[in-house]
């Protein structure tokens, strides 16, 4: 299913390949107001030319709006939408050159893939038979050359969505837009598209801002992430940054799996199940209140001790590791062992955690709502 | 000897059960044919009588010459030319009308579409003389407006807006049709070539039939003519009915075997189409 040129890195971008290089968009201080509800306050993002940014949030989030309006579907209240150092924020849409991607299956019913993918260049006064031989080779891109004159209907979810991608990258947009494209579609085809459209995103070196809240597919593809709460930016980082040093505890959770332990802190330093850690340097600011550790699978070990204070409560077999929920008195303590080690985990056997790191994220401790 | 009766019944009740069933099944299957027979009466013996009645002479035998005699008669060219002319102003004046406002509701105003809804429907509330009374009224003042026979096709407009409507909020019901705006319009085009190019390509058998039921209803519209003073093929029919009934009745059948023709020839087109689409 997957094409395996559009995968290779090496290959180069050939004639057919006419994206311009990818333009710089920045969104300075985005505000837009629903009624009472604020979807976006004061949202900034600069995107490099040729970026891929992930916008990775909850529902509700702001992700979708902030991209709707670079496309030109939505106005912002107030702020700017820079292109390549134009404002473009009261430029109509269909003026705007933009390729998009939508969530749900948004090809033309009534044209064959090849007029789906022409229908852009049809508007561009793009002569019959060029526009067709530049149909046939970006249908080639994305591994669909065989299925030129099939109609949507006839296409598997996946398919329509590699459809929609040429058609998007048929008009030589300057910014590509993919609007959780993935998140219709089962997770083998899931996965072959998200390989593709990132080795194509690389090859064609094309600004793209990819909205999601699956934060594998964030991770993954993106070169930054920006992750979002309540129209705002949380945080802006690569992949890596983003899990290894989380700016709040939202993002901690929001990224990765986090568990929250109560722990009791002394200075600069906690105690965390009898251990001492030091507070890791990016932790929020703090009083001298109740603070949680946020701590990640990776940063305890588990081991059989009929002793312990932990209860393994809940087994979820992952593949090459299976995910243990540890319960103690008050908390749950997510960790990772080796699933061939998992026998020594049935669910029941007291446990004792080890910290495995040295320091650890800190946040202020969150107080249990009354329904709990 | 009644005891023993209900007893051996009682005793047999097992095995008699799907023997009941299958007649049950049975009854079931002949009261629905008889259902089906009386509806299929209702419509189907007005229509024989009516056909037999156009294929007699005035002495009561059969003959072909009613329908021969059609053409000859006077001022039904005049009445069908009119029906004709009134029938594509109503349904271009209609479709150009409705199908960019249905489209704008279920776009821009989707809240609205219950308040349209109640809208279409005032059309049949309210009655046609009370309707037509009520245009010819208002429309004295303009001579160039009441003088005309177009404007009963402003009035056909409105009489046909709740079958307009329903047919294409039904068949844009049935399209993702924020998405395919957005995607034409992500790729540059305006709104005129989404309308153009996409979306009435995309509302072809809801089109179809809002056409169809626009062309029955300004054919067979009767009241609204006979009191604006047109001679359209209603009033023409009426008119006609006691000089050559025989005749009349020709052609009322005729215009009812042509709108099933259309009809069918309309579901075809749309059925072909669809084949053709499937054939990979």
């Amino acid at each position: 299913m997957t094409s395996p040129d559009v995968l290779d890195p090496q290959r180069s971008r050939t004639t057919t390949e006419h994206s311009r290089d990818g333009a710089p968009v920045v969104l300075h201080q985005l505000t837009r107001t629903y009624g009472t509800t604020r979807a976006l306050d004061q949202f900034s993002l600069d995107v490099a030319p040729g970026e891929f940014v992930a916008l990775l949030g909850p529902s509700g989030c702001g992700k979708t709006t902030a991209l709707r309006m670079v496309a030109g579907f939505d106005t912002p209240d107030s702020g700017q939408i820079l292109v390549d150092g134009v404002d473009v924020s009261r430029i109509p849409a269909q003026k705007r050159d933009m390729g998009m991607v939508f969530q749900s299956y948004s090809l033309f019913p009534n044209m064959s893939a090849r007029d789906n993918v022409a229908f852009g260049l049809r508007l561009r006064h793009q002569r019959g038979g060029l526009r067709r031989q530049r149909a046939h080779e970006l249908l080639d891109l994305v591994g669909l050359a065989e299925h030129v004159t099939k109609y949507p209907h006839q296409l598997s979810g996946g398919q329509q969505q590699r459809v929609a991608l040429a058609r998007a990258l048929a008009i030589e947009p300057r910014v590509l837009l993919l609007d959780e494209p993935l998140s219709a579609l089962d997770a083998k085809v899931r996965a072959e598209l998200r390989d593709q459209i990132r080795a194509l995103q690389q090859r064609l070196a094309i600004t793209t801002l990819f909205v999601t809240h699956d934060q594998e597919e964030a991770l993954s593809m993106a070169d930054r992430v920006c992750v979002m709460s309540r129209g705002r930016v949380e945080q802006i980082a690569s992949p890596a940054e983003l899990y290894a040093h989380p700016s709040s505890a939202f993002v901690a959770e929001f990224v990765g799996v986090s568990s929250r332990v109560p722990v009791e802190r002394h200075g600069d330093r906690v105690v965390l199940f009898e251990r001492e850690a030091a507070i890791r340097g990016e932790s929020p600011a703090l009083d001298a209140g109740p603070v949680d550790a946020l701590l990640r699978p990776e940063d305890v070990s588990v081991r059989p001790d009929p002793t312990g204070a932990g209860v393994v409560q809940h087994r979820s077999f992952l593949g090459a590791s299976t995910r243990l929920e540890i319960g103690f008195a008050d908390v749950v303590v997510k960790t990772d062992v080796r699933s061939v080690d998992a026998g020594d985990f049935e669910l029941g056997t007291r446990v004792s955690l080890d910290v495995a790191v040295l320091d650890v994220l800190v946040t202020p401790r969150r107080v249990p709502s009354p329904e709990g | 000897m009644t005891q023993i009766d209900t007893l051996n019944a009682l005793a047999v009740e097992p095995a008699s059960a799907p023997a009941v069933r299958r007649l049950r099944r049975r009854r079931l299957r002949v009261g629905r044919g008889v259902v089906l027979l009386l509806a299929g009466a209702y419509f189907l013996v007005p229509l024989y009588a009516a056909l037999d009645f156009a294929l007699r002479d005035i002495q009561g035998r059969f003959s072909l010459s009613p329908l021969t005699q059609i053409t000859a008669q006077p001022g039904f060219g005049a009445a069908v030319g009119l029906s004709f002319k009134l029938s594509v102003v109503t349904l271009a004046l209609e479709l150009i009308i409705m199908v960019p406002t249905v489209i704008y509701v279920h776009l821009r105003l989707p809240r609205f579409r219950r308040v349209m809804e109640v809208i279409t429907i005032l059309p049949i509330v309210i009655p046609p003389i009370v309707l037509i009374l009520g245009v010819l009224a208002a429309a004295r003042p303009y001579q160039w407006l009441s003088a005309s026979p177009y404007l009963l096709a402003l009035v056909y407009v409105v009489l046909a807006m709740p079958f307009v409507y329903r047919s294409l909020d039904s068949g844009l019901g049935a399209l993702d049709l924020r998405t395919l705006v957005e995607a034409a319009r992500s790729l540059g085009s305006g709104w005129i070539s989404t309308m153009w190019r996409v979306l009435i390509p995309n509302l072809r058998s809801a089109l179809l039939s809002a056409s169809v039921l626009t062309l029955a209803l300004v054919f067979g519209e009767f009241t609204m003519a006979q009191l604006d003073l047109w001679t359209t093929v209603p009033v023409w029919i009426y008119n006609s009915s006691s000089n050559n009934p025989h005749v009349v009745t020709a052609v009322a059948m005729i215009f009812l075997v042509a709108m099933w023709v259309v009809l069918t020839l309309i579901v075809s087109l749309d059925r072909t189409h669809r084949r053709t689409k499937d054939t990979p």
